[in-house]
């Protein structure tokens, strides 16, 4: 057990005094691994709160430049950062806020092919991605790998957020067992969102993820709670596994990953 | 009053609040229930605030001690 620096336990010392964490759970999260698929929206707010907390390795997946019309909402990106890949000014302000914090770019996109090997090396994965072939190809991989993810996603004034502990609990599949026909649900590009959604619900995604390293509280395991920034009201559906889950029963009949986009032509 | 056997002492005369009891809480974090911890803080404040924080973790503050410029605090650790 290395000890803390000087530093270290005055950075850390509101989570040390907490009883639930101690020194104890700083040092879970020091040796942390947690990937963030994208650092847009809910990527960003949830990538600079887990470095604030020490979490002691952050992957970042994500192939996009930064632009303009990111930064009304993506708050790991500055102004000049216009045109630099997403992933490397993640990393810069990740680790510009805590030197402890070694951040992992994966400048590049998630496929059947790449994913199992991205996501081995990382303890939780926490989805961030504005798409639903991205979406279904982390719920699927992150199932046949045994990892546990967090899920948000967000339109307008309103977002979602479950956490799929898989073996344990129902996985997105058993949610929304296929994703929807290309155009019929729009995306924020299309159909906007208001900025603030995104920090509310990647920062739900990251406390699901602080707690999951540090073993605390109760999890939105088998719980999707729906956020809804207009009317400001919390809602939260109980959700179970599906004994005919594609993917997460028995007998799943998805047993090799999917590239949606090449197979029904949905586009990012 | 006579004063416990120590098994460790930290000085902590000189450290603010509330960093004196994080180094005191990780300092009991390392030994084992039953052990007892000796911390020298400063009078004032420090001297109130970390028997508290002591207590309000579950440990035992087995005597307070004004000694050689500053508040000597007993801990037994849970």
């Amino acid at each position: 057990m290395t000890a803390f620096t000087e530093d270290q336990i005055e950075r850390y010392s509101r989570h040390i005094i907490l009883p639930e964490v101690g020194g104890k759970g700083q040092r879970k999260l020091l040796a942390a691994k947690v990937l963030l698929v994208g650092a847009g929206g809910l990527g960003s707010p949830a990538g600079l709160y887990l470095a604030a907390a020490g979490v002691g390795t952050i992957g970042v997946v994500d192939s996009d430049a930064v632009e303009l019309s990111n930064l009304q909402r993506q708050v790991l990106h500055a102004t000049a950062d216009l045109g630099r890949p997403k992933c490397l000014s993640a990393k810069e302000a990740m680790e510009g806020i805590n030197p402890d914090v070694r951040v992992i770019a994966h400048d590049q996109r998630l496929t059947a092919q790449n994913i199992l090997d991205i996501i081995a090396d990382y303890d939780i994965v926490l989805d961030g991605s504005d798409n639903f072939p991205t979406r279904y190809l982390v719920n699927d991989a992150c199932v046949m790998a045994g990892k546990p993810l967090s899920h948000g996603s967000i339109l307008r004034f309103e977002g979602q957020a479950t956490t799929i502990l898989p073996g344990q609990g129902p996985c997105y599949r058993c949610i929304y067992p296929e994703p929807p026909p290309p155009g019929a649900i729009p995306s924020c590009q299309e159909a906007g969102v208001l900025g603030v959604t995104a920090g509310i619900v990647g920062l739900i995604q990251a406390t699901e993820a602080v707690k999951m390293i540090l073993g605390l509280g109760g999890l939105l395991a088998g719980r999707l709670l729906l956020y809804n920034g207009l009317n400001m009201t919390f809602r939260e559906l109980r959700v179970r596994r599906r004994d005919d889950c594609a993917v997460c029963s028995e007998h799943p009949t998805i047993t090799e990953l999917i590239d949606y986009e090449e197979f029904c032509g949905l586009r990012a | 009053m006579a004063t416990p056997d120590a098994d460790k002492t930290i000085d902590l005369r000189g450290t603010r609040c509330p960093l004196n009891w994080v180094k005191t809480k990780l300092r009991l974090e390392e030994m084992q229930p039953g052990k007892v911890l000796e911390v020298v803080v400063d009078d004032g404040g420090p001297a109130r605030n970390v028997p508290r924080s002591v207590e309000a973790e579950g440990h035992r503050v087995l005597a307070l001690t004004n000694g050689s410029g500053g508040v000597h605090i007993f801990i037994e650790r849970q």
